[in-house]
């Protein structure tokens, strides 16, 4: 149970510097994008800032053996560029240019208690659960056939 | 319009710096959303604890924030319903099999200049931009 507690003061941590940022902010974020059009930069700020603190903060975690609560640090080991990565990449560039929400936008954007959050994250959600189960039933169907 | 807010989204994108820097220190993991989400839709991954912890706090802090510092929160949102919810199978879909999103990708694998990440953003950044040019200019807006 206290275990929960740093992850609980992390999510908050998350969600206040989402809402403070604007990634929550649907128009912003497409106004980020809009070059052509009502181009707002703030978002530029917000990922160069999150980015060297995290890389920065990385630096000194990743040095010690391990993290508080685990035995390994889980780090994405794939380094191959592959078709589920790149459509995958672009296929969510589609979605978060129609709408305007990521995922980690959405989520602290129910905070806020706006209908469109809750419609979007919804979907988004039946969305990852649709391709997980579709990749899951994949893979044990695969492995039915081989064994 | 939106404005230029240069302070809050420093602020703001510092705040998110230290969130994934303390979830790496405390469970070891990268503060992606899609990675966080995905262990909390069923077949449910064991470690489900931490991630449902991490995901409240990232809604709860927000309400506070509304409750007592409303005009620091802003939310504008001009898209129908119906593509609102289009949009986001699009994106669920898109970050699963993508493995990551601005958060995972964007942020945290950048930040341990990760190639699959690396390459994930340039081409959800272009793909996004894209999409919008589509949408606003040629297409007219919603």
């Amino acid at each position: 149970m206290i275990r929960l507690i740093p992850a609980l003061a992390t999510g908050m941590i998350f969600g206040t510097g989402i809402v403070l940022s604007g990634m929550s902010n649907p128009t912003k974020v497409l106004n980020f994008f809009d070059f052509a059009g009502t181009w707002d930069a703030s978002l530029a700020l917000v990922m160069a800032a999150a980015l060297a603190v995290t890389a920065i903060g990385y630096r000194t975690v990743l040095k010690r053996p391990a993290p508080v609560f685990d035995k390994v640090f889980h780090l994405p080991s794939g380094r191959r560029i592959d078709i589920p990565l790149v459509g995958g990449a672009a296929v969510f560039g589609i979605g978060w240019g129609i709408t305007g929400f990521c995922p980690g936008g959405a989520i602290p954007a129910l905070g806020l208690l706006e209908a469109d959050a809750v419609i979007f994250t919804g979907s988004m959600i039946g969305g990852i659960a649709l391709a997980r189960f579709i990749r899951h039933t994949r893979a044990a169907s695969l492995a039915a056939r081989s064994a | 319009m939106t404005e230029f807010t240069p302070v809050p989204a420093l602020l703001g994108g510092a705040l998110i710096g230290v969130s994934a820097v303390l979830l790496m220190a405390f469970h070891g993991r990268i503060a992606g959303m899609t990675g966080i989400l995905s262990g909390l839709v069923p077949p449910f991954s064991g470690d489900w604890g931490w991630r449902a912890a991490f995901i409240g706090g990232a809604v709860f802090a927000p309400v506070l924030l509304g409750a007592v510092a409303g005009d620091m929160v802003a939310f504008q949102s001009e898209v129908p319903a119906l593509w609102l919810v289009l949009g986001g199978l699009i994106v669920g879909a898109g970050v699963y099999y993508g493995s990551g999103c601005t958060s995972g990708h964007g942020v945290c694998g950048i930040a341990r200049l990760s190639p699959r990440s690396i390459v994930a953003t340039f081409v959800f950044m272009t793909s996004t931009a894209a999409t919008v040019y589509l949408i606003r200019h040629v297409l007219g807006g919603f």
